[in-house]
């Protein structure tokens, strides 16, 4: 009799996680009912900080292409989303879709130019662009040159969505705005883990693992590697202008140096991928969590929490290079989002 | 007149930039390791510097003999404690170490020495100039120029007229039968990052002595160094030295149409570079 | 006749792969030993275990008595046991004077060989000199890379496969420098699938097979049926 055999990426723990995750989705929809305004921004953070930790892992974690220029697109996102607000009247919430739509206009030329540098060299050809375009941008009179802008309180007084928040919650706008940028930043966060969760489950994460372990024999079975790249590029491109237009709307203040912080939107991001654990998509979620219970802990001692954050990535870099979810996956054998294959014979397939 | 004013600046400050980088590409040369603190380290030796001059009275060019050594030192203790272990097929590790380690050396530095611009006096020298007929010149910059030359010369001769650069180069192809020959590559790598170290401690004296420096200015100095190294193409030193001056003419002439203009126009002429030759300019055979 | 060299129950491992089970070896002082077998029969990995390429137990290899299994390679070489590798591995960087230089710059003790002896041993190389080394034919090259391990004046000379892909005339120009090469000191051991060449240089035998001596003798007395059967095993 010839045994059956089946490949699956499932796994129990994986089934409870979407279960899990969707009460906890649903959870985050009504939260704002219950809890206080500082919570909600401190919600936020957390939430745009993981988008970014995800997308920066999908780019060098899956994609082996470390990047230290993502700011370019956190800025450039943002500045678009202004430009689309001040200079054209666009309503901030379908500006930030222009932010996304620019950053993956900006990533078309930078990725022509920085995948001519193979790989640590990529990670400075990065940083230039993100430099080139700060620099230029700080030449834009228009939108404040180099000391930067505000929203006008035409715009933020008019906020597609604001006034139907206002009246579910009973609060003042400011309030009310928060809320709103806050449900944006949950429906980012999930869009981007749950897409990036299919793309690894698809033939794309065979693909990019290939690729991650042998460029030369993953196109000798017919795996376009160049291509590959650049897909990832430019999806980590658009949900991190997306994600920058949301944060400087939540800000409503924008200017060239925070827009294009290597320390804020680079530095921190790979911080909290690294702590938590490259390479997983579990990983960036408990590394942002480590990262704001650190920062909510140290944040009286200023120059003292940096120094200690990169004093822990150091470490766990040398030490314990899959990060904090790597040990514990290696202790406990969970995968709370199962993207290995594994090959089950028809004894596991019965019991499935 | 102005422009071949503009020129000649422009090539002497090519020669900062050279000293930026010929850490940076020996370095890389060596061991393939990619270190971005680099510009933290010139940082670092520059407070160095303006504490032995400041604390002590002596002059910054006798300084250097003492902070050279005690820079070779902790080269020498990072490679071997820190950054062989990042040595490795995978360039992630050695990218997120030496990243670690700029924040951490910037904080560092700013808790010790505070964000305050500082720089190391140099006496008369700062101001002294040079008439050569068609154009005159600092003697600051012409001394920056004459040193990368000079360093750019010396590491050369030690790359190919030394036992060690033998054993450079060789554990550089292939450590593995290097360490047959009975040479042990952590240590040669260590003495290799000692000695980039040796070579940043040059680059910041003349950092700390031609501007003002605080704790925030070393990954610019990084970018600026990575861009003459690539552009130059990648182990060769004197291709550095091209590559420096393209970026500081670039930034003068730049700086010449509008002062705005000058970082972005360096910037500009490295993707120039770039896309016309993607290798550098003297890229190396067998890379 | 003193042990100058011993593995005692040499054992070696790749990940799963076992590439050595307990093998036991020895050379003594003068001696030429040769270790013959078919492609992955382990004689490769037995060399790298013995110059601390690989890692192993600290008294699975003695050298003149002192353990040296968990030794790293440049401390291997520094107690005189010198390696001409597998597949030549000139540095390319390195020109055949400097590839030679190299290979005494570690261990500087006096001895027979220098820049001089070497170019006497392979006149060629004299006429070369200022070439990169891997510019040089596969034959030249296999000169270098044996020059190179005997610039550091070893005790015991290790050669892995130096026949390796060359042209029968060539390797017979590179053991016809074998007798010169013992006749300075050097105890050697040459790793070889060319029985032949191997037979003819060497005074002892070890006969290699998956991973374990199936054969040891004296080379003149070995019959060749019983190579034929430790070579492929019972059922050949």
């Amino acid at each position: 009799m010839a045994r059956t055999y089946r490949v699956t990426t499932r796994t129990r723990a994986g089934q409870i996680t979407g279960l899990f995750a969707l009460a906890l989705v649903a959870l985050g929809v009504v939260l704002p009912a219950f809890v206080p305004r500082g919570v909600i921004l401190d919600l936020f953070f957390i939430l745009t900080m993981l988008t970014l930790a995800q997308l920066w892992n999908l780019l060098a974690g899956y994609g082996g292409l470390v990047s230290v220029g993502q700011q370019a697109f956190v800025g450039i996102g943002a500045y678009a989303m202004f430009a689309a607000v001040i200079l054209w009247g666009m309503n901030p919430v379908p500006a930030i879709l222009v932010g996304g739509g620019v950053a993956v206009l900006l990533a078309v030329p930078s990725a022509f130019f920085a995948f001519r540098l193979q790989g640590a060299y990529f990670a400075i050809g990065t940083w230039v662009v993100a430099e080139i375009t700060r620099l230029s941008i700080a030449q834009w009179k228009a939108l404040g040159g180099g000391t930067g802008t505000s929203l006008p309180r035409e715009a933020t007084g008019n906020i597609m969505g604001v006034d139907l928040v206002r009246s579910l919650f009973g609060v003042r706008e400011a309030a009310a705005r928060d809320i709103l940028a806050y449900w944006l930043a949950l429906a980012l966060a999930v869009v981007t883990i749950g897409a990036i969760y299919m793309l690894l489950r698809n033939r794309l994460g065979l693909a990019l693992a290939a690729v991650r372990d042998n460029t030369e024999a993953a196109r000798s079975v017919g795996v376009d590697a160049g291509r590959l790249k650049w897909v990832v590029y430019l999806l980590t491109a658009l949900g991190t202008g997306l994600t920058g237009a949301l944060i400087h709307l939540q800000t409503a203040r924008i200017s060239p140096d925070a827009a294009f912080s290597v320390t804020n939107w680079t530095a921190y991001v790979i911080f909290i991928v690294v702590i938590g654990g490259i390479g997983t998509i579990e990983g960036p979620i408990l590394g942002v969590l480590v990262f704001f219970a650190l920062q909510t802990l140290l944040a009286d001692y200023g120059t003292w929490y940096l120094l200690a954050l990169g004093l822990i990535g150091i470490a766990v870099m040398l030490f314990a290079p899959r990060g904090l979810w790597g040990l514990i996956s290696a202790r406990t054998g969970i995968h709370l989002f199962p993207v290995q294959r594994r090959l089950l014979g028809q004894d596991q397939l019965k019991g499935d | 007149m102005i422009w071949i004013d503009t020129l000649v600046q422009g090539i002497l400050l090519g020669g900062l930039y050279a000293l930026f980088a010929a850490g940076l590409s020996l370095m890389f040369g060596i061991m393939r390791l990619v270190n971005l603190a680099h510009g933290d380290l010139i940082v670092l030796a520059a407070y160095l510097l303006l504490v032995l001059v400041t604390m002590t009275g002596m002059h910054p060019f006798v300084a250097v003999l003492i902070a050279a050594p005690v820079m070779f030192a902790i080269g020498w203790g990072l490679q071997r404690v820190v950054l062989n272990r990042t040595l490795g097929k995978d360039i992630l590790p050695p990218l997120l170490v030496t990243f670690g380690l700029s924040v951490v050396l910037q904080n560092a530095l700013l808790e010790g020495f505070t964000a305050d611009s500082r720089r190391i006096p140099a006496g008369p020298l700062e101001t002294a100039s040079l008439d050569l007929g068609v154009v005159t010149v600092g003697v600051m910059p012409l001394l920056t120029f004459l040193t990368a030359v000079g360093v750019i010369i010396g590491l050369n001769q030690i790359f190919y007229r030394t036992a060690l650069g033998r054993a450079f180069r060789a554990t550089s192809d292939d450590p593995v039968t290097a360490s047959l020959m009975g040479i042990n590559p952590g240590r040669v790598f260590a003495v290799a990052t000692g000695l980039a170290m040796v070579v940043v401690t040059i680059a910041a004296l003349y950092l700390g002595m031609r501007s003002n420096f605080d704790p925030s200015i070393g990954p610019a100095r990084l970018i600026y160094a990575f861009e003459a190294v690539i552009i130059g193409g990648l182990g060769s030193l004197w291709g550095t030295l091209a590559g420096g001056v393209i970026i500081g003419v670039a930034q003068t002439f730049g700086a010449a149409i509008n002062p705005e203009w000058q970082i972005l126009a360096g910037h500009i002429a490295f993707v120039v570079v770039l896309l016309i030759r993607p290798r550098g300019l003297f890229p190396r055979a067998n890379d | 006749m003193s042990i100058l060299l011993q593995t005692i129950g040499l054992t070696a491992q790749y990940g799963d792969f076992r590439a050595l089970f307990g093998v036991d070896i020895e050379l003594n002082a003068g001696e030429t030993v040769a270790i013959i077998g078919a492609n992955g029969a382990g004689k490769s990995t037995l060399l790298r275990s013995i110059t601390g390429v690989l890692v192993n137990a600290p008294e699975q290899v003695l050298h003149r008595g002192t353990p040296i299994g968990a030794l790293p390679a440049d401390q291997v070489m520094a107690r005189g046991i010198a390696m001409v590798p597998e597949g030549r591995k000139l540095f390319p960087s390195l020109t055949v004077e400097e590839n030679l230089l190299i290979g005494g710059q570690m261990r500087r003790v006096a001895g027979p060989w220098t820049l001089e002896a070497v170019y006497d041993l392979f006149p060629i190389l004299r006429e070369r000199r200022l070439n990169p080394g891997t510019a040089l034919s596969g034959g030249q090259q296999q000169m270098v890379a044996i020059g190179r391990a005997l610039m550091s004046n070893p005790e015991i000379l290790l050669c892995d496969e130096i026949s390796l892909g060359l042209a029968p005339v060539v390797i017979r120009d590179i053991y016809a420098a074998m007798p010169r090469i013992k006749a300075s000191g050097a105890s050697v051991i040459i790793v070889e699938q060319d029985i032949g060449q191997a037979l003819r240089v060497a005074d002892r035998v070890y006969c290699m097979m998956e991973g374990r001596v199936t054969l040891t003798g004296a080379a003149a007395t070995i019959s060749r049926e019983a190579i034929h059967t430790a070579y492929f095993g019972d059922a050949a």
